[in-house]
């Protein structure tokens, strides 16, 4: 690693002792994982427009330096759902948006001072995203739209939705997507909690009658599909995500230290335990290697999409079976959730094991990443 | 550089080789006297010595080659040997015998294990065709010359395995000079070894797509199967890391930095995981064929599993990056 990605970490760690404190992290327990206060702080830092690509008018950071803040948000348990979120939709807008978004928008989410969230999935439409139903109908200058999405997080939060929808039902599905930028408090939203089995809560958002005018059109009619690939496409160069297991890693190593058996002895000194130990520490190192081999590709300016696959893909699948290594260790004192006043170090591991699966759910299942990986990689013919 | 010695491994160390060396003691004498000619198993040692200046990572990409062909001569071990001794010798006749390694007039290896008490190193890797044993003797590093035994103990890799006598050894250094020179061969060994399974797994891998491409069931390729194809992207996924890791792992070691050995280690391991993992669903996918001698995945496999355990016991790498990473254990 260069050495100035490493003079940038120690400015990163500085940064997060002076501004990450452990009310944000307990905050997160209400299921939203997003701080105000954190994330004005990143975007005051200059990290949050940093992070979108120079030749759209963004700060134009060495990925690599991306990569870490990315990397130290992830260890230190920072609530930053918002941050990617954030740096996707104003590179989107940057790239596809017309005068009155790129001037009235984009400022608003690189300050920090609005958030924005991602409308495309719905209750019938996830994988095959371009599969969408949400209609949206021109009615002279003016868009009419009705339906509704699923798993809309952070939109309970968020001024504005990226929002994916149908304006012609007639051609084949990836010809027929327009997108939109839709504040929020437009009349006829409505955002239903959606909960979930981890921590973070996410939304249900419909959309009755919606009326917008032109202007909040992202990219051309009838062109949504273009710009949803320029969506993956930023969303790999931050995919951030790729360093979920340190701090499970790091609760289980305390609590095998601490932990005596009914023998007295510590599991710390049982050798399956320090097998399962190495080698999360071998699948974190194999991590850290995908995840800055591909920055270093990004700042050579060369454009990837499979490797990110890949990192995800692993990422994601190690920690699953991490949490789940460290959660039986643990044996029932495992199952003690945070609200147990001795549930060890806050119940991490148990929430972690919570978290994981939707690792491998969320922004492409791993079996997508597989079929991209088979198909893009290997050459393998159209699976069926 | 890198596309010379590919070229070479591609048109000399062919399957057919391979093959004809596994008759003998899995040790092709013809392809290691052109790697010689062509200055590959000296590349890494310094000018002065007589070497090719080259650095390690130079040196990694080649392996990477001769992990890809497997090919039958023992690259790694001498390559490494050669860069022990021109460190480690000091005094007259190992430095006489140092210029015959690094010329690769000699074959050179090391010895992993412990000396038995009567003076036999076990299943020391090309000890059936290396003239110049290193091993640990004690708080020394020992190195013997004598005649190698040209034949290999059968094993399941075919690789050129033998017992031999050390009994006639010379030390070369000592102390804590000789403790830091070994940790760092070893380091270096098992750095390029994570390569060499890189090479392995990348051709292994590519024999899978070209062959469930072309192999037909049920009116279509079997590469189309989405069972297929997530088995094949799984191994993908796993062995690109597993190069990655590798080459960090090289780098940090031909620095000299202080996490070199834990990420030798480390990659050696997930490299060999990854390469098995690799040649057990490309014989998966070959079916029938894959289990037939004819086909080249099964010599594949072999040495997917035989390269690690001629180092070594897995567990005990494991034992060490925890006693590194956690502390030793209690007794
Ligand atoms: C907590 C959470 C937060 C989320 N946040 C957002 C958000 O902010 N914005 C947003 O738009 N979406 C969001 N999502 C949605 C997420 O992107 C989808 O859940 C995901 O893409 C999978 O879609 P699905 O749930 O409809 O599953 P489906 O697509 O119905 O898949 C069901 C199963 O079938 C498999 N499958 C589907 N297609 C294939 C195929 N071609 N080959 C092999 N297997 C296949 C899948 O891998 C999966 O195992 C979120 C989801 C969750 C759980």
């Amino acid at each position: 690693m260069p050495a100035r990605a490493e003079d940038f970490r120690a400015e990163v760690r500085q940064f997060l002792a002076e501004h990450l404190t452990g009310e944000m992290i307990a905050a997160t327990r209400d299921g939203t994982i997003h701080s105000p206060a954190l994330h004005r702080a990143i975007a005051d830092r200059g990290w949050l427009s940093g992070a979108v690509p120079a030749e759209l008018g963004g700060g134009g950071m060495d990925p690599v330096e991306l990569c870490v803040l990315l990397e130290e948000l992830q260890l230190h348990q920072a609530p930053a759902d918002a941050l990617g979120v954030a740096v996707v939709g104003v590179s989107m807008i940057l790239e596809h948006g017309n005068e009155h978004l790129r001037g009235a928008v984009a400022p608003r989410l690189m300050s920090g001072e609005a958030l924005v969230c991602l409308g495309y999935s719905e209750p019938e439409s996830g994988s095959d995203v371009a599969a969408a139903r949400t209609r949206a109908v021109r009615d002279g200058d003016r868009w009419v739209i009705n339906g509704s999405k699923m798993w809309t997080t952070l939109a309970h939060v968020a001024d504005y939705v990226l929002l994916l929808t149908r304006t012609d039902p007639e051609v084949p599905k990836h010809r027929g997507l327009t997108f939109f930028v839709v504040p929020l408090d437009t009349a006829g939203i409505e955002i239903q909690a959606v909960e979930t089995m981890g921590n973070e809560r996410s939304n249900a958002t419909f959309y009755d009658d919606v009326l917008l005018g032109d202007e909040w059109r992202l990219g051309e009619v009838n062109d949504g599909w273009t710009v949803m690939k320029t969506a993956l496409k930023y969303e790999r160069g931050i995919a951030g995500g790729q360093f979920p297991s340190p701090p499970v890693i790091e609760a289980a190593v305390d609590w095998a230290r601490r932990a005596r058996r009914a023998d007295g002895s510590r599991p710390i000194d049982d050798d399956e335990v320090r097998n399962k130990l190495v080698r999360a520490m071998i699948d974190v190192e194999v991590c850290r290697s995908f995840a800055y081999h591909t920055a270093a590709l990004a700042s050579e300016g060369a454009m990837f999409g499979v490797e990110g696959s890949m990192t995800k893909l692993f990422a994601s699948e190690s920690y699953k079976k991490h949490c789940a290594w460290f959660l039986d260790m643990m044996g029932a004192e495992g199952l003690l959730t945070h609200d147990d006043p001795g549930a060890h170090m806050d119940g991490r591991i148990e929430e972690h094991f919570r978290h994981a699966p939707v690792t491998a759910i969320y922004g492409g299942t791993s079996e997508i990443n597989r079929n991209l990986v088979a198909e893009g990689w290997l050459g393998l013919p159209r699976s069926r | 550089m890198a596309e010379a010695f590919g070229d070479l491994f591609a048109r000399e160390a062919t399957a057919e080789a391979v093959r004809a060396a596994e008759a003998g003691c899995g040790f092709d004498p013809d392809l290691w006297r052109k790697l010689a000619a062509a200055g590959a198993p000296q590349m890494a040692v310094g000018v002065a010595d007589g070497g090719g200046g080259a650095s390690l990572v130079d040196l990694a990409v080649v392996v990477h080659e001769w992990g890809r062909r497997i090919a039958p001569v023992p690259l790694v071990e001498h390559a490494v040997c050669a860069r022990l001794l021109s460190d480690a010798g000091n005094g007259e006749p190992i430095r006489e015998l140092a210029a015959s390694v690094i010329s690769g007039d000699l074959i050179a290896t090391m010895a992993p294990g412990p000396i038995e008490p009567d003076s036999t190193a076990r299943l020391v890797p090309a000890g059936a065709v290396a003239d110049v044993v290193a091993a640990r003797r004690g708080d020394d590093i020992v190195v013997a010359r004598s005649r190698p035994p040209g034949a290999a103990r059968p094993n399941t890799a075919d690789l050129p395995l033998a017992d031999r006598d050390l009994s006639g050894a010379e030390t070369v250094a000592s102390g804590a000079a000789a403790a830091s020179a070994w940790d760092r061969a070893l380091a270096e060994w098992r750095a390029l070894m994570a390569v060499a399974y890189a090479g392995l797994a990348g051709e292994v891998l590519a024999m899978g797509v070209a062959y469930t491409k072309q192999r037909h069931q049920f009116g279509v390729p079997v590469g189309s199967f989405q069972a297929v194809q997530h088995g094949l992207a799984d191994a993908a996924t796993r062995s690109e890391g597993a190069r990655l890791l590798a080459f960090r792992a090289v780098s940090a070691v031909d620095a000299g930095r202080a996490d070199g050995a834990r990420l030798a280690s480390m990659a050696l391991l997930f490299g060999a995981e990854s390469a098995r993992f690799a040649a057990d669903r490309v014989l998966q996918y070959h079916g029938g064929y894959g289990y037939s001698a004819e086909y080249d995945v099964q010599l594949y496999y072999r040495r997917a599993a035989g390269w690690l355990l001629q180092l070594g016991e897995p567990a005990a790498e494991v034992a060490r990056l925890a006693d590194a990473d956690l502390g030793p254990k209690a007794a």
